[in-house]
């Protein structure tokens, strides 16, 4: 890439005023190094997997809403989680943490193991309990 | 207490911390230096592995497989750990900072809070370096922020025992015995030539086999799961391919830079013209990269779309299988 085609398109590191760093090609035909502050089909891939996320937290409320799976699935997917990795966050296996996603395995848990989730995701667990239905 | 550390931003992590840890002592060693000694260039297709619900494509060496065939390859020695108990982990990182001594942490970047939200994944094997403290807050060198950062105690140590797939388990690593002076002509020839191994590796997911796979199966994509699902593996083909400024034309302008460099060292004119072949091809993958990202503007792409860039990518592969033929014989 010479280092005028660097480019400058609109990215998310706006947010950061942060520009990357990577390696062109200057007039000479020496490499050096050059700031970008995004690059637009990079953008579009990232914004697709953010939508994707976003349908995916949607999904799982509307799950929650209609008592076809507990908020555990709900948080994970807002924390851009999945199974494997939140069973390694609480320490569970895998099937277990896939059990307590039926709402009435849910309903039956012990404070110690929704603790556990709770501090996972950061809220108390009566949170963990309720999912915001209104927004 | 802080460390007189300098921080040069980086286009990868990894090479970052490396080539901000070998300076910081006193060896001036380049990112692209640390990159192809390291031989960082790799291409592997990890069908099992699933990185937000789509198959997994790595551009790079295994997280750490730089630093440690680097220090091999021109005689550093360096001193890794990891840890069950964070508060041990804590107490070797204040210990080494108290003795005056920088040190790279491998960390989760889902909680580093000084990422745009966006790029916050479950991606475990970032690095930066830790060059002090100053009250409750940990002076931060992230290779890939312009400027240095800060990170509360408790903040650290979340992304320092991160869960899931490569967990850090409070990795940290610092170089420990150099030698009088580097030897990198001989290290660069083997750095080289592992690259070429890997590129040219008999193995249908590794090197320009695993491009070709990648292409084969870009073609019956749309096919088998439907244009929807065949978008987003592509759209994540993009994302894997040039986040944070790497990726597949990102490594390939490192890789060339440092055949420009070792050219020079080695007084070797046909690296140089190699580096140039490189450049050429680090822009077909950025073409690529730009082709596939309008298939899935478009979500109501043709079939031939999908064909178009499978084929781009089959180019790729040609041109990659022989640039790297040439490279093994250059040295």
């Amino acid at each position: 890439m010479k280092k005028r085609d660097v480019p400058q398109d609109k990215s998310n590191l706006e947010s950061t005023q942060s520009k990357e760093l990577c390696y062109a090609v200057n007039e000479k035909g020496e490499y050096t190094t050059a700031h970008s502050s995004g690059w637009e089909p990079k953008t579009i891939a990232l914004d697709n997997a953010i939508a994707e996320i976003n349908a995916r937290i949607e999904n799982a409320r509307q799950n929650v809403i209609r008592n076809k799976t507990s908020p555990l699935a709900y948080y994970m997917e807002v924390h851009k989680m999945d199974v494997p990795i939140l069973a390694s966050y609480v320490g569970m296996w895998q099937w277990r943490v896939k059990r307590h996603f039926k709402p009435k395995v849910f309903a039956k848990l012990s404070n110690k193991i929704l603790q556990k989730y709770a501090d996972v995701f950061e809220i108390t667990i009566e949170e963990l309990k309720e999912i915001k239905h209104g927004d | 207490m802080e460390i007189n550390f300098t921080h040069h931003q980086s286009a990868h992590c990894e090479n970052g911390v490396v080539s901000n840890l070998m300076k910081h002592n006193g060896f001036n060693v380049s990112e692209p230096m640390v990159f192809g000694i390291g031989s960082g260039l790799l291409y592997c297709y990890l069908p099992f592995l699933k990185v937000n619900h789509a198959p997994a494509i790595t551009y790079r060496a295994m997280p750490g497989a730089i630093f440690k065939r680097f220090a091999k390859r021109v005689g550093v020695k360096i001193q890794h750990e990891k840890f069950k108990s964070p508060a041990k982990a804590k107490a070797r990182l204040d210990q080494n900072l108290k003795n005056n001594n920088p040190v790279g942490l491998q960390v989760g970047v889902y909680n580093l809070v000084y990422f745009p939200d966006e790029y916050r994944f479950h991606f475990n094997a970032h690095n930066l370096v830790v060059y002090g403290k100053e009250g409750d807050h940990y002076l931060i060198s992230d290779p890939v922020m312009e400027t240095v950062t800060t990170l509360t105690e408790k903040q650290l140590e979340k992304v320092r025992f991160a869960k899931g797939a490569l967990a850090p388990k409070g990795h940290i690593y610092y170089p420990k015995a150099f030698p009088e002076k580097l030897d990198l002509e001989k290290a660069i020839i083997k750095g080289i030539k592992h690259t070429c191994k890997d590129m040219l590796a008999p193995v249908p997911i590794i090197g320009v086999k695993g491009i070709k796979m990648v292409a084969r199966l870009i073609r019956k994509w749309p096919k088998k799961h439907g244009v929807k699902k065949a978008n987003h593996y592509l759209g994540q083909i993009v994302r894997m391919q040039e986040e944070i400024g790497t990726g597949g034309g990102g490594f390939r302008y490192i890789f060339a830079a440092f055949l420009q460099e070792s050219s020079k060292i080695l007084k070797n004119e046909k690296l140089a013209e190699l580096s140039e072949e490189m450049t050429v091809i680090g822009d077909l993958w950025r073409d690529f990269a730009l082709d596939a990202s309008r298939i899935y503007r478009n979500r109501k792409a043709k079939m031939d779309a999908y064909n178009d860039v499978a084929s781009q990518l089959e180019t790729i592969a040609d041109k990659e299988r022989a640039f790297f033929k040439t490279l093994r014989k250059a040295v």
